[in-house]
């Protein structure tokens, strides 16, 4: 009975779909992230949800092309990334991966998938060397990276006068790229950093270091870090009472989810910069409020807004190209500026970076928010042009 | 820029406050740790998920019974403690006539499935926990900016901690228990029922790392992870302080939050490594601890 | 404290089992079935699965090396993996050297490594004998996060060339590369397997079993307990630069105190104190680990859940729970 009906069914759909087409394309999508860990909230199955909602937006079946898509967690483990993605493209078909937070992973990722000659689009990952020293021709990065972070509160801050620094830095690679990046911003910019102190990671108690920060007067502490990390010491500053002493604090990477765990009350006023926001206008709000639906009532970060719209746009690549062939995917997608609901217009950039606009946020009041999950209220837009890094700087050598 | 010399002494007494407060942390959990081995000869390695338990189930009697922070001050710790309790009689046991590291393998599992539980239902970016408001603001002691919060749980942790070493090393029920550590089966036929002994002191150790718990929400962030890291840092201490040495454990605790603090002036990166460096200089000199007795 | 092997697992009578030929035979032929299983892996299941699970295979028979047959339970195994997979990594990469010398050099330092810390370690005992190893391999960990230089910091070495085989052989195809991780492993686990029946490893388990005994009749125990403890980091070692070059990558992950954590999980769910039990953990908790990847945050809960029913019900390890079903070790 049941095997009646879907043959029925498979055959209908078959007969519906076939004039429109001349042959049918079977793409397999990989959504690889962080499913139990720290990165959780902001990637994990809301990124699934997010590349469903493309394929569901983008009508694949009704224009001949198929879309499977399968998901794994990586555990923010380079190896067992890597294990998979290889896994997934020797064995298992998958034609693209998407997301993968956590830049060691990433950058694994990223090599293999040019061994192997398929795409990643990075949605997840914050390293700008994934489309700079370690670029590759079949990497695409969405969403934000440590550069544009670094461009987005860095300038906006020393511009509104918060023209000295302080950081606190987690002790890693990431961190450290954040910082750098940041720095070099700020002094540009005319701002100064007068101090920073590297933070062990993960870390636990802040208060020491911001006990630092406060000793240094300066107008900003720039908080280098992410995660756990983040929340505990925005937490603890206002223990301290750092802003209310008049020092700002900036978030330089801070997702959604986090300010969602800290609670207004603890998050007013912090500064930090999306590429996203479910409440912008109507159109991020209609897809959100799609999303959240499907997500337990959260809304989504801009981690999953980037893997959909990634999703969309390869979509859109493979049909206009009509194939699922890398090089003429990749070449389709670079060539088409992006369009999409969540990020407006835009476009990628020859060594893989998408180009769009950055928002600089701070955190409302309580008494500023209506309901849950509205949380932000924008202080600046930063344009794609001016927050990423232009290609010829980025150190990637790829032809163009 | 922060050069042992350029650190202004007043800046300096501040971080000595911070490290003692951060220490009482670790003399809680420690002190928790250390009772547990010491009459159940196991490794708690649930201890850092019980922690997290205890901040959980305080952000839980917030939002679904509507008790405030005093109220799960009292609340958690009974409740993480009877699922300890429960946790003892069903599982722990049956093991206990094996091995250390079958009872660590035990609790390592149980930690795990704790862990996964909660962030099943939580996820994993954390919660929000606000500081009571009579315990919000602080204040100016002219080298630093005391939170009253901070204040509180260095007294709270001290006041339980003396409680505790009290109630063990100077009351009867405190010598009963000494005596089923020295020697259960000569305990057992004094007359004292030595497994129920065993259950409650399970299940008031755990209730000692639920306060840490509850007393870490409003500051730490409330998620999943928190107890992880922080097992492995505790352990060092107890062993440091020396197995099952009561107050080898509190005295250690403090002790090496301070020397913590300390690090995280002179050598921020480090501090997370520094209790690893004393745990082998201590073991390499005094095998069994600063304060535990040469079997 | 250090008796748990001879309580618990049936590795007390391996002792008889030298002189038993029926036993012998029996591992032979096991042996033999477990090269014609290694033959056959690579065409039946995905290669670089395969290879994951023998550079695990490895690491865990290393440490049994130490747990079952010397008694010592380090916490601290993940530095000699994890600082010769970044050596192997490092050089292979930097230098250029072929992987079969990334590998050897990789060995050799973990070696070294061991012997240090070997050395301060084995002066304590039972548990504090595993915490001073944690606190070494924690300070090895500090160092691989204080040295980007050298390690990468947390994105680790990532594109490590395969290269070629004695400089001829290229391994980039996952088949080539197969081969000779088959043979790495293989003739590991024969080197551990003689070592444990060679009358070195009788003296070790003599004095696992009694220390001050074995000391009475003449060995100098401590000796003893380093060398073993050296052989154990060796092979360790020799597994985590031969994952190196399989991943191409060498990372935190693996200095890391959960990777010392694993190795025990591997060790007892397959069986302590057994010849095959190790190889047997490493293959269910690779494959748990790959083939549980798409549950998410149930991987935990999975994982805990069969940790526990382990202790409670297969102390011995499912190889363990064999050889008491057929009364012969294994």
């Amino acid at each position: 009975m049941k095997l009646k009906t879907l043959l029925a069914t498979g055959l209908l759909a078959a007969v519906m779909a076939s004039p429109a087409v001349a042959q049918q394309i079977s793409i397999k999508a990989g959504v690889l992230n962080d499913r139990s860990g720290l990165y959780a909230d902001l990637s994990g199955e809301g990124s699934v949800i997010a590349a469903r909602m493309a394929v569901e937006d983008f009508k694949a079946a009704d224009k001949g092309i198929k879309v499977e898509i399968v998901s794994a967690d990586h555990q923010n483990k380079p190896d067992v990334g890597s294990t998979i993605a290889r896994q997934w493209y020797d064995q298992d078909g998958v034609d693209l991966i998407l997301d993968v937070p956590t830049s060691s992973v990433a950058l694994a990722v990223s090599q293999i998938t040019k061994e192997k000659n398929k795409i990643l689009i990075n949605s997840g990952a914050g390293s700008s060397d994934l489309t700079g020293k370690a670029c590759t021709p079949n990497t695409i990065h969405w969403t934000y990276d440590t550069y544009a972070l670094a461009q987005g509160t860095g300038g906006a801050m020393v511009k509104a006068g918060g023209d000295t620094w302080f950081f606190m830095t987690a002790d890693y690679a990431f961190g450290q790229a954040l910082e750098r990046d940041a720095t070099a911003v700020i002094t540009k910019a005319g701002g100064k950093v007068v101090g920073s102190v590297k933070t062990p990671f993960p870390g636990t108690d802040f208060s020491s270091f911001l006990l630092q920060a406060q000793a240094s007067k300066a107008k900003v502490i720039g908080l280098a870090n992410a995660g756990g990390d983040t929340v505990n010491s925005i937490k603890q500053a206002g223990e301290f009472g750092i802003t209310q002493g008049g020092q700002k604090l900036a978030g330089l990477l801070t997702f959604i989810s986090d300010v969602h765990a800290l609670g207004l009350q603890a998050a007013q006023g912090l500064v930090l910069t999306e590429a996203f926001y479910w409440d912008k206008d109507d159109q991020t709000r209609a897809w959100s409020q799609r999303f959240a639906k499907a997500n337990g009532g959260k809304m989504p970060t801009m981690v999953q807004a980037g893997v959909y719209a990634g999703m969309l746009h390869y979509l859109k690549a493979v049909e206009a190209a009509k194939t699922k062939d890398t090089a003429a995917v990749v070449a389709k997608m670079k060539a088409t500026p992006t369009d999409d609901a969540l990020f407006g217009k835009g476009s990628i950039e020859a060594n893989g970076r998408t180009i769009h606009d950055m928002y600089l946020y701070e955190v409302k009041k309580p008494s500023e928010s209506k309901g849950p999950w509205d949380y932000y209220k924008l202080v600046s837009t930063i344009p794609g042009k001016d927050a990423f890094q232009p290609v010829a700087e980025s150190g990637c050598n790829l032809p163009k | 820029m922060f050069e042992l010399l350029g650190v202004p002494p007043q800046a300096l007494f501040g971080q000595v406050l911070l490290g003692l407060i951060n220490g009482s942390f670790y003399a809680i959990l420690s002190l928790g740790l250390a009772v547990i081995f010491g009459l159940l000869n196991i490794i708690n390695f649930t201890h850092g998920a019980q922690y997290m338990m205890g901040a959980f189930v305080a952000w839980m009697a917030l939002n679904y019974l509507g008790l405030n922070y005093w109220a799960a001050l009292i609340v958690a710790p009974i409740v993480v403690g009877a699922v300890g309790i429960a946790i003892e009689r069903l599982l722990l046991r049956r093991i206990a006539h094996l091995d250390h590291l079958y009872g660590l393998l035990l609790t390592f599992g149980l930690a795990l499935i704790i862990q996964g539980l909660f962030r099943n239902q939580y996820g994993s970016s954390g919660l929000p926990y606000a500081i009571p408001p009579q315990l919000s603001g602080g204040q100016n002691l002219g080298f630093m900016f005391l939170p009253n919060y901070r204040a509180w749980v260095i007294v709270a942790s001290l006041v339980v901690c003396l409680g505790t070493w009290f109630l063990i090393e100077k009351t009867k029920l405190g010598s009963y228990l000494r005596a089923a550590t020295e020697n259960p089966t000569l305990t057992q036929a004094f007359g004292i029922n030595v497994p129920l002994l065993v259950t409650l002191t399970y299940g008031f150790g755990v209730a000692l790392a639920a306060f840490a718990g509850v007393l870490a929400a409003p500051i730490y962030s409330v998620n999943p992870n928190m107890g992880g890291d922080l097992i492995i840092v505790v352990f060092a201490v107890v062993v440091i302080g020396g197995m099952g040495s009561i107050m080898g454990a509190i005295v250690t605790g403090f002790a090496l939050g301070l020397v913590e603090g300390l690090t995280k002036v002179f050598y921020p990166e480090g501090a997370a490594t520094v209790i690893f460096v004393i745990m082998v200089l201590v073991l390499l000199v005094k095998p069994a601890g600063l304060f535990g007795r040469q079997a | 404290m250090t008796d748990l092997a001879t309580t618990e697992a049936p590795a007390g009578s391996i002792a008889l089992a030298d002189t038993d030929d029926s036993t012998a035979r029996l591992h032979r032929n096991l042996f033999i079935a477990l090269a014609a299983l290694l033959v056959v892996a690579p065409f039946v299941a995905y290669p670089v699965f395969v290879m994951k699970v023998l550079c695990f295979a490895l690491f865990a028979i290393a440490f049994n090396l130490l747990l079952g047959y010397g008694g010592l339970l380090s916490f601290g195994h993940a530095a000699y993996f994890g600082m010769a997979s970044y050596v192997s990594a490092y050089t292979a990469k930097q230098w250029g050297l072929t992987p079969e010398l990334a590998i050897l050099l990789g060995t050799a330092v973990a070696a070294l490594l061991g012997t240090v810390f070997g050395a301060l370690a084995i002066r304590r005992q039972g548990i504090y004998f595993a915490m001073i190893t944690l606190a070494l391999a924690q300070m090895v960990y500090f160092f691989s996060l204080q040295t980007p230089r050298f390690t990468g910091g947390e994105d680790g070495i990532q594109a490590v060339p395969r290269g070629k085989f004695l400089g001829l052989f290229s391994l980039a195809d996952d088949r080539a590369l197969y081969w000779l991780v088959a043979a790495i492993f293989l003739c590991g686990v024969l080197m551990i397997y003689r070592i444990i029946h060679s009358p070195f490893g009788q003296v070790c388990k003599a004095i696992r079993d009694n220390e001050p005994r074995a000391i009475s009749l003449g060995y100098r125990a401590n000796r003893y307990k380093l060398m073993v403890f050296v052989l154990s980091a060796t092979f360790a070692g020799l597994a985590g630069a031969t994952k190196a070059i399989v991943f191409q990558l060498a990372s935190l992950t693996d200095v890391y105190w959960t990777m010392s954590g694993e190795v025990v999980l591997m060790t007892l769910v397959g069986g302590l104190g057994t010849v095959f039990g190790p190889i047997v953990g490493a293959a269910v908790i690779v494959a748990m680990q790959n083939y549980l990847a798409s549950l998410g945050s149930w991987v935990l809960v999975v994982q805990g859940v069969i940790f526990v029913a382990c202790v409670l019900l297969f102390r011995e390890g499912i190889v363990g729970v064999i050889a008491k079903w057929i009364r012969k070790p294994l």
